[in-house]
């Protein structure tokens, strides 16, 4: 068994007001130097050694993420 | 035999998927029913559609829109084949919930992100039809303006300005927010189609305005009897 990680984030030029409420957050907490947040989702999947990198992008690409609004990294 | 009026002896037979989730599929079998066609209800995990000859993907939260909203909902077995269909020219309407499910599924561009003020927005709207020539909308006039429920938490329409450019040189979007914008939708879109016209996408609930006793007008019930139309005239 292999973990593997995949995180989603918003692509940056689609408005993330999650991001957006964070970051108001932030500044109302009084802390400073914090210019932008996105808001993401990470996902921690437990497969077999043996599967292959093509499987875990299509797996990312058509269920994890959805590549019209988000980025994905896969981290193995 | 009975069906004095009606254009067709037998009336077309329009399916409601139901997915577990889902909130508007009763309301929907019955604008179906008011617009005089045959309401069919069908359940997400068949694959068989009964021999319907259009579909409508109803408004509610499909999966507790886990992970996006209609994410998990776009690869039940019904969708398979109503991918197909709408692949040939079959009439598919997505509301609310239904249009994030045909975005998931490459059937409509863009998708459908939380809206930008990040609050549930529940009233009644004021749209424009911008395309009277669709499957869906072509019992309405160029332009008209309606005013129909309005109930999303998700409801901002994104895609990326060449996708916006298309959709609007193609005339594509098929119904805008008139006044306020009530989601951040680009360009104020309430709705879009595909380039055939088949498959449109409304954010708004044109099923929830089909009788004076429940709605704020009967503005919504054009949007049935135009597929009904639609599917008449192609018989």
């Amino acid at each position: 068994m292999a973990r593997v990680v995949v995180d989603v984030v918003m692509k940056p030029e689609i408005l993330d007001p999650q991001g957006q409420a964070i970051l108001g957050a932030l500044t109302r907490l009084g802390i400073e130097g914090v210019n932008s947040v996105s808001q993401g989702k990470h996902f921690e999947l437990d497969v077999d050694d043996d599967l292959d990198d093509d499987t875990l992008t299509t797996l990312a690409d058509t269920l994890l993420a959805n590549p019209v609004i988000e980025d994905f990294t896969i981290h193995r | 035999m009975s069906r004095a009026g009606n254009l067709s002896l037998v009336s077309p037979r329009i399916g409601v998927v139901t997915f577990p989730g889902s909130l508007d599929d009763r309301d929907a079998l019955r604008a179906i029913r008011l617009a005089g066609a045959e309401p069919v209800p069908l359940w997400h995990g068949e694959k068989w559609l009964s021999d319907v000859e259009a579909v409508v993907l109803p408004g509610g939260f499909s999966y507790g829109d886990y992970l996006r909203c209609g994410a998990i909902a776009r690869f039940s077995p019904a969708m398979e084949s109503i991918i197909d269909g709408a692949r040939n020219g079959m009439p598919v309407l997505g509301i609310c919930n239904g249009f994030q499910v045909l975005c998931e599924a490459h059937l409509l561009p863009g998708a459908l992100i939380r809206n930008d003020h990040r609050k549930f927005v529940c009233r009644d709207q004021r749209l424009r039809v911008e395309n009277a020539d669709t499957a869906w909308t072509g019992c309405y006039q160029q332009g008209q303006e309606i005013v129909v429920p309005l109930k999303n938490g998700e409801g901002g329409y994104v895609a990326d300005q060449r996708t916006l450019d298309e959709l609007e040189a193609e005339g594509r979007v098929v119904a805008r927010y008139v006044g306020d914008n009530p989601n951040g939708s680009y360009r104020a879109i309430a709705g879009i189609s595909n380039p055939e016209g088949n498959v449109v996408g409304l954010m708004p609930h044109p099923e929830h305005a089909v009788e004076e006793l429940t709605g704020p007008s009967t503005d919504g019930l054009a949007m049935f009897s135009s597929v009904l139309q639609s599917l008449v005239a192609t018989a």
